[in-house]
């Protein structure tokens, strides 16, 4: 399988720049047709919106570029809310650290479970998925109870306030993107996961310690899941519904597949899910507040989006393999 | 004519573990299956009595369904995530084609609604096989794909909204029994009957668990993988429609966002506890069964005696871990 | 020894030995690295080098026997922990990160950082003068992909180099490099020597073992077979070692050659390819087949036997070449379609490629003829379990019955599942790739007088087997290949296993380092 991998970089890049391209197009073709949509108004608050599912996304690539998946950001990401309202009696700090750190420890578990015990990562996170949905309606007596925070000021403020009218946590989902390039692209640990995931058996070789490579990616995805949900809360000052974040890891591996990462592993980049998160945000927008269409359109679009991607990296990795 | 002199090929050492793993992968889910209902007949009320017992099952049919489908993509070595989906495009093309003009529908006869119903499911089946077999996408990869589309597809076609059905014949599948037994439920035990032959009586069926133990060997051997695949994957697809209808049939409506939440973790779930390899090659039929209604059992156990569905979520978890882990390849050192 | 200043070898394996279920992989090996030495490891298919290496290196370890590293006891648990011993490997398929780029490939696991930062600067520049040392012209900040996988073996090299090590392994290292590429390797394996390195070459390119290394090691089924200098032996010496004859043996009249009948060649052969060719693997192979000829590939490992056998019967792509079946040409190049005109194929790794372990003899011996014996869709139990106990006896398939599953038979039983699912179809042309290889004698004695058997009843075979015994015996013709070309055909009483061997040797008695072909 000569330059296999190394036409998936170009495929990668490829799709990268494709997820770009495309964003350009459709924010050019959406300041043209539709008034709206370049408000400043509108484009803050299409960002905020976003904010939290991409941060989750940030997460959810390094899960992926190591091979492997968490489709359990959904159901912790309600952990984390439905914790950060609980815990809010207890203070701000504990508002913001429990969830985060009840998240880190499910991904941790999730990682170990995959990693020593050798299980499939769609299986254990789809296990993980029921599990602490699970969880998170047995702590709501069913769904029943929306713990509301009672007004704490530094946390709220944390969520609520803005910087050079952007609001914190557009700045905050900015700051893990940057964080999570330079983890990435600079750090020792970065280049592991990336060799890890694009051939574990290589990477053994090189001896590169992968088993805590794939652990540690999971307790990653934890840590962003964490604290988008924290901001979530803050934000929302509580009385969120044990659903909430329902089918949030279908958008998350969107998100990231269509900016460039292959979902079988090694190559990819988080500017590249910064492009993805942000074309699908701009696409639901424009539909919902554009067109004023069906907002399902856009879950058909994402879908469509993943498919042609999917496809279309299957094709060119196959275009060098010889039999 | 043959002598015993066949000699197991393994691990020398790891011979009895083996053996055991095996062993209780096999029958594991009857043993549980037993205990759980001797469980009931002791500690519930009015277990024993038919109607109990008809209620339990109500939720059954659908779920039997698609794991028969998922049983047999699973025994190829692959796996299929847009059954939910699937059920909810279904449901929605059902209620596109019998609502009422007043209501953005076709009012078309219900037989021909169906008819359209199904052939959606084989339509997504067809374009999974598809692009697996031909595009030599991962079958996770693939199926993840149309799940995220799929979904979005039926809420279009009904608008997002639930679509009210009134139907005779729905109100047949829905409350139709033959012998104090669901005409529903009768639909499943067939399809799971059918399923059976195919797996130990045709040509189909070889050759899928042929593809499943070795798909190299299965090329090598003339075995043709492509339609192969293709076949099995829209069968998959038309179980799903199949059940979507029934589960449309119960509620009365059309509830894209609702119908096939989560069914393939329940489908998955069924075939794996009962003794399906993830890894293909082999597919038990009764065994899936046997899973499905476990699971089944289990959640309505837990809710007669009070145990919120929360914690019934929680045990279903760590049961489909615990199954995967029994079922894993011994380390092979060679 | 060689080098006068050091008492003790770099590393030392003391009789080695290790199994794997019920084989014997090594069997009570030893092995001297020497610094400043290239030592080659040589034998054929299963003769136990890659286990050997995997010792070495940490991914196995030993049953009994010991690894001694400058003459002390050592374990290795992980391949790391031999890394941090200075053991370094090169694999055949190139192990590292082609989507990063050659300098973050070179410092992969020991990358220079500056406070948790990777320190690119640095990286890139020592990188550079790394490659710059060894002569390779490349920007280092280019994905490592996107090079010559030969190139891609020399960054390889350097990135071993770079961390010190004392032991370079290579294995395998030139089997996808064009001949410019292996003169550089060669090359760098020489500057290796010179940096006191000890290089292990294992290798199946005997022209190139005599070109660079200084000692040799011969490894037959698990066991030491000789070891000694470059210097003290000849190429063909090697070669009978490696197959299993001590070179004194080697007559022109030991093992001959035995009466056949003379094979009818009418007008069209039952097989005919012609110049196949593809890049790296094969170069312009013509075989003729007649039926109720036995034609033998005769060649050492990686000659292309295999790889002229998959792709008569269509499971490897061809860059030109024709085969025709009867005198026509196949309507399509997939194995099915082949299968179904009458030519089947008895593959070399039959756990990978041949049986399917988890189903029954029934199933598996059922497979290939699955059409003949359904009817609409099902299957007639009655017609399989006839077929299906017709061939057990007649092979004598040993079982506890139909329904056994095929991982539990014995390798000799599971050939002839194999071979009887082959059967099933009545085929004309049919391709045995190492038929006997890892089965008793008994059954291997079966499964050859059954090849004799369906010649002479008018099926044309193809029999590829690394004992030359196997193919002299039972072949009517023999074409001998190596490295992909075709040396020679030799025709009935021409055939005795010293003019095979002479053949692949090259040249006579006397040991001239040939330039590669």
């Amino acid at each position: 399988m000569r330059h296999t991998l190394s036409t998936r970089s170009v495929t990668s890049l490829v799709s990268r720049n494709g997820a770009f391209g495309v964003l350009v197009v459709v924010m050019v073709i959406g300041f043209l047709t539709v008034p709206s949509f370049g408000t400043a108004d509108n484009l803050r608050n299409t960002a905020l919106a976003a904010s939290f599912l991409a941060i989750i996304s940030a997460g959810m690539t390094f899960v992926i570029i190591s091979g492997g998946i968490d489709l359990s950001v959904g159901s912790l990401y309600a952990l984390a809310v439905i914790l950060s309202a609980d815990m809010s009696s207890h203070g701000s700090w504990a508002a913001i650290g429990v969830p985060i750190a009840a998240c880190t420890f499910a991904g941790l578990v999730q990682g170990l479970i995959i990693a020593r015990l050798r299980l499939p990562p769609f299986i254990v996170t789809l296990a993980g998925l029921t599990g602490i949905r699970g969880l998170v309606f047995y702590i709501t007596k069913e769904g029943n109870s929306h713990p509301s925070v009672p007004g704490k000021p530094f946390f709220e403020t944390v969520s609520r306030g803005s910087v050079l009218t952007i609001q914190n946590p557009v700045w905050i989902a900015l700051a893990v993107f940057a964080a999570g390039w330079y983890v990435l692209n600079r750090t020792a640990f970065g280049q592991a996961v990336q060799a890890v995931g694009g051939n574990d058996t290589s990477a053994a070789l090189m001896g590169l310690p992968v088993r805590r490579v794939k652990v540690i990616v999971y307790a990653i995805s934890g840590v962003a899941v964490g604290i988008s949900g924290v901001l979530s809360t803050g934000l929302s000052g509580g009385g969120q519904e044990a659903r909430v974040g329902n089918a949030y890891e279908l958008s998350a591996i969107a998100a990231v597949v269509i900016g460039g990462t292959l979902l079988s592993g090694g190559v990819g980049s988080i500017v590249g899910t910064f492009f993805g998160i942000t074309l699908l945000y701009v696409i639901q927008n424009l539909i919902v507040q554009g067109f004023n269409l069906n907002s399902y359109v856009q879950q058909v679009v994402s879908g469509v989006f993943l498919l042609v991607v999917v496809i279309l990296q299957a094709v060119f990795s196959r275009r060098s393999e010889t039999e | 004519m043959t002598s015993t002199a066949a000699h197991t090929v393994g691990r020398s050492g790891t011979h009895g573990r083996e053996d055991t793993t095996s062993w209780v992968r096999e029958r594991g889910v009857y043993i549980a299956l037993a205990l759980v209902i001797l469980y009931n007949v002791i500690f519930t009320a009015h277990f024993n009595q038919w109607d109990t017992v008809q209620l339990l099952f109500a939720q059954m049919p659908p779920v039997l369904i698609v794991s028969m489908g998922m049983a047999l993509v699973i025994g190829t070595g692959g796996i299929d995530l847009s059954v939910g989906a699937t059920m909810a495009i279904a449901s929605a093309v059902l209620a596109k084609f019998v609502a009422p003009a007043s209501s953005h529908g076709f009012g078309s006869p219900i037989a021909l609604a169906i008819a359209v119903a199904l052939l959606a499911g084989l339509a997504v089946g067809v374009f999974n096989g598809a692009v697996v077999a031909v595009g030599r996408v991962q079958p996770i990869v693939a199926t993840l794909s149309l799940l995220v589309a799929g979904r979005g597809v039926a809420l279009v076609i009904t608008g997002g909204a639930l679509v009210e059905l009134f139907n005779p014949f729905l109100k047949v599948v829905r409350q139709g029994q033959v012998f104090g037994v669901a005409d529903v439920m009768i639909v499943a035990a067939a399809i799971a009957v059918v399923v059976s032959v195919v797996v130990r009586r045709t040509t189909l069926g070889y050759r899928l668990v042929a593809i499943g133990g070795n798909r190299r060997a299965a090329v090598l051997a003339g075995v043709p993988v492509r339609s192969t695949l293709i076949t099995v994957y829209a069968i998959s697809g038309v179980f799903a429609a199949v059940a979507g209808l029934i589960a449309t049939a119960r509620l009365r409506a059309s509830d894209p966002s609702y119908i096939g939440l989560l069914m393939e973790l329940s489908a998955i779930t069924a075939v794996v506890v009962g003794g399906t390899p993830l890894k293909g090659g082999q597919v038990r039929v009764l065994g899936t069964v046997a899973g499905a209604v476990l699971m089944q059992l289990l959640q309505t156990t837990l809710l007669a005696h009070n145990i919120p569905n929360s914690v019934s979520e929680m045990v279903e978890a760590l049961i489909i871990v615990a199954a995967v882990y029994i079922q894993r390849p011994s380390q092979s050192a060679a | 020894m060689a080098n006068g200043v050091t008492t003790t070898p770099t590393l030392s394996v003391r009789r080695a030995t290790k199994r794997f279920g019920g084989s014997l992989a090594l069997s009570d090996v030893d092995l001297d690295l020497w610094p400043g030495e290239a030592h080659a490891l040589v034998g054929e298919n299963g003769a136990g080098k890659s286990t050997l290496i995997k010792l070495i290196t940490g991914v196995y370890q030993p049953d009994s026997g010991e690894v001694l590293h400058h003459g002390v006891v050592v374990h290795f648990p992980t391949p790391r922990d031999a890394q941090l011993h200075g053991i370094q490997t090169i694999y055949q398929e190139v192990h590292l990160a082609p989507q990063l780029s050659i300098a973050r490939n070179v410092f992969l696991g020991r990358e220079p950082t500056r406070f948790g930062t990777l320190d690119l600067k640095r990286m890139n520049r020592e990188a550079a003068e790394l490659l710059g040392r060894y002569g390779i012209a490349a920007d280092v900040r280019r994905p490592l992909g996107g090079l010559s996988l030969g190139v891609q073996q020399m960054i390889a090299v350097v990135r071993a180099v770079s961390t010190d090590a004392s032991v370079v392994i290579m294995d395998e290292p030139t089997s996808s490099l064009e001949p410019r590429e292996v003169d550089k390797l060669l090359e760098v394996v020489g500057l290796l020597k010179e940096q006191r390195v000890a290089v292990v070459y294992v290798s199946h390119k005997l022209e190139e073992v005599f070109r660079a290394c200084d000692k040799i090691t011969v490894l037959r089924d698990g066991r030491l077979a000789w070891t000694g200098a470059v210097a003290d032996t000849t190429r063909r010496q090697l070669i009978s070692r490696m197959l299993g004859r001590d070179p004194g043996e080697l007559g022109s009249g030991q093992i001959t050659h035995l009466g056949r009948a003379p094979v009818e060649r009418g007008e069209v052969p039952v097989l005919a390819a012609q110049h196949l060719a593809r890049r790296f693997v094969l170069d312009d192979i013509s075989l003729i087949l007649y039926p109720g000829e036995v034609v033998g590939l005769a060649g050492l490992l990686g000659s292309g036997r295999s790889e002229t056998a998959k792709a008569i019967v269509g499971a490897l792509a061809l860059d030109s070449g024709t085969v025709e079946f009867c005198g026509k040409r196949f309507p399509r190049s997939t194995p099915a379609s082949r299968l179904r005109s009458g030519v089947a194929m008895l593959p070399e790794d039959r756990k990978v490629e041949g049986i399917i372990p988890e189903l029954s003899i029934r199933d598996n011996i059922g497979l290939a003829a699955l059409p003949m014996l359904s009817r609409r869709g099902f299957v007639s139990r009655r017609k399989q379990a006839e077929i299906v106990d017709t061939f057990i006896m007649r092979l004598h398939i040993k079982a506890t019955g139909p329904e056994q599953k095929v991982a539990e038979l014995s390798g000799g039983n599971q050939q002839k599942v194999l071979l009887a699912r082959m059967l099933c179809l009545s085929p004309k042309v049919l391709l045995l790739d190492e038929p006997t290889r890892g089965i008793d004698v008994g059954a291997k004695a079966e499964v050859q007088a059954l090849i004799a058997d369906l010649a002479a009843k008018g099926l044309g075979v193809v029999l590829i087997s690394s004992e030359l015994e196997e193919i002299v015996e039972g072949s009517d013709t023999v074409l001998v290949l190596r490295d992909g070309t075709a040396l020679g055909t030799l025709f009935g009483d021409e055939i005795n296993e010293s003019a095979i061997m002479t053949m692949i040797a090259g040249a006579a008695e006397h040991d001239t380092a040939e330039l590669i072909a």
